[in-house]
């Protein structure tokens, strides 16, 4: 087990595995979005149920393990990757080789960090920490986060800031999804091209979608 | 035709090198890439200059000798062959073509544009062997192969150990040689038996000797003479993540 952690190999699939949990919880995360284009009671059923259960609760502090995990282990391996070629080439081109999404997954794993920061301190802190409206819904009181996340959305640079974001994440995923098979090794030929398909659906409905809820807001106050 | 060459200069493994341009006229684009090159030498040694050093031997594309990375890309702009395949004939008149050595920490320069390639062997030592007694060769189908392993295992086996993969990468990883080694014989009977721990030794060696880690961008599997797959990598992951947990 010793030798798991020390070889290059078994850092990188603690990457792999941590960046499949942390888009699992993507796919969830946009899915709980998408409420918001259904209205404003569905989707504040929906952040209530996502705060209040007992289940999403205990799975938070593992998800935050594995943001650490992922950001540490990559900063780790980008850090030692850095120092074995000394001296650089003077002239390169990967263009014909390789995608601009794989060669760059630190540089958009750090921007995407830096929005994790603003959408944190914005969206996840105000509903958890600061006092926000309460509406009734069937009967119950709950957190009015679909006014929240209404108001926030208003503001152009904002979506700006999202829009950019999710960009950036769909690129990230798109090649990271089917570099973290080949990385547990649940890749061959055939395999490879599947993931790297469904990698490529996935990542563009990651980032359409949360454009498109952005994008939808903004519209609507622009045309109320 | 004429070309401007920014070729890579340096004494000795212990001096620093530098670019030097050389702007060669006559040049044919009926001859190869090396060819060319033994052009610039015979005129640099006809000026009584040093000439470039180089490696190359078969020419042909099977030995893995050459080495060079040009304008940007291991073994030049076509992609799945060496730079003895590389014809000038991809050139044109007035074209600035800048020729480098591989470069990384494991595969320093020792001259000109040669690379010493023996980490290469060092990783090869830590695993790429068999050491289970096979005795005298055994009748051919005492030992069944079945047809799809053996293909595999002799497409991982047309490896030739250039280093292209190293060069390509932009960690320097070995990745790509390191799993062509282990499914060449994990794929076959005899190797195996040893294949979990070929993988995890090689792969300690490889980290040892200041090779980078694979983010699979691919670059490697488009850029080696010979195509070897990245599902070899993943076989190489498959065999490590069992030697180790």
């Amino acid at each position: 087990m010793s030798n798991f952690f020390k070889a290059s190999i078994g850092r990188k699939v603690l990457v792999g595995l941590s960046g499949l949990f942390l888009f699992s919880f993507i796919l969830v995360h946009l899915t709980v979005n998408l409420f918001l284009l259904a209205g404003q009671e569905s989707y504040n059923i929906a952040t209530h149920f996502m705060t209040t259960n007992p289940v999403i609760q205990t799975i938070e502090p593992i998800l935050a393990v594995g943001f650490i995990l992922h950001i540490a282990y990559s900063v780790w391996l980008t850090f030692l990757n850095q120092k074995t070629r000394p001296q650089k080439f003077l002239k390169v081109d990967q263009s014909k080789s390789s995608t601009w999404a794989s060669r760059n997954m630190f540089v958009l794993g750090g921007l995407i960090f830096v929005f994790l920061i603003i959408h944190i301190s914005n969206f996840w802190y105000k509903l958890n920490f600061t006092e926000i409206g309460y509406i009734e819904h069937g009967g119950e009181m709950m957190k009015d986060a679909y006014t929240m996340v209404a108001s926030s959305f208003a503001i152009w640079w904002y979506v700006v800031i999202y829009v950019a974001g999710a960009v950036l994440l769909g690129f990230h995923l798109n090649h990271g999804f089917q570099s973290a098979f080949q990385t547990i090794g649940l890749s061959n030929e055939i395999w490879r091209k599947r993931w790297t398909v469904i990698g490529n659906f996935l990542s563009i409905v990651i980032a359409a979608g949360f454009s498109i809820i952005a994008l939808y807001f903004l519209i609507k106050h622009l045309i109320s | 035709m004429n070309l401007t060459l920014k070729i890579w200069r340096q004494k000795n493994a212990n001096s620093k090198g530098a670019f030097v341009t050389y702007n060669l006229e006559g040049a044919s684009q009926e001859m190869s890439f090396l060819e060319m090159l033994d052009y610039l030498n015979s005129t640099l040694i006809g000026k009584g200059e040093e000439p470039i050093a180089f490696e190359h031997d078969c020419r042909e594309g099977i030995c893995g000798s050459c080495s060079l990375y040009i304008n940007g890309r291991a073994h030049g702009q076509d992609s799945k062959s060496a730079t003895c395949e590389l014809r000038m004939s991809r050139y044109k008149d007035g074209d600035t073509i800048v020729i480098e050595p591989w470069r990384s920490k494991a595969f320093p320069v020792i001259k000109d544009l040669i690379v010493d390639r023996s980490a290469f062997e060092k990783i090869l030592e830590a695993g790429g062997f068999i050491s289970a007694n096979t005795g005298a060769a055994p009748e051919a189908n005492s030992i069944p192969v079945p047809r799809e392993h053996a293909d595999k295992s002799f497409d991982a086996a047309s490896c030739i150990g250039c280093g292209a993969c190293v060069s390509a990468c932009k960690n320097a990883s070995a990745q790509l040689f390191i799993a062509s080694k282990v499914s060449q014989l994990a794929l076959l009977p005899q190797g195996r038996v040893e294949a979990k721990l070929r993988a995890r030794n090689m792969i300690a060696k490889a980290d040892e000797l200041g090779f980078g880690s694979c983010t699979n961008t691919g670059a490697c599997e488009i850029e080696c003479p010979k195509g070897i797959s990245l599902a070899h990598i993943a076989r190489l992951n498959r065999e490590f993540l069992k030697a180790t947990l």
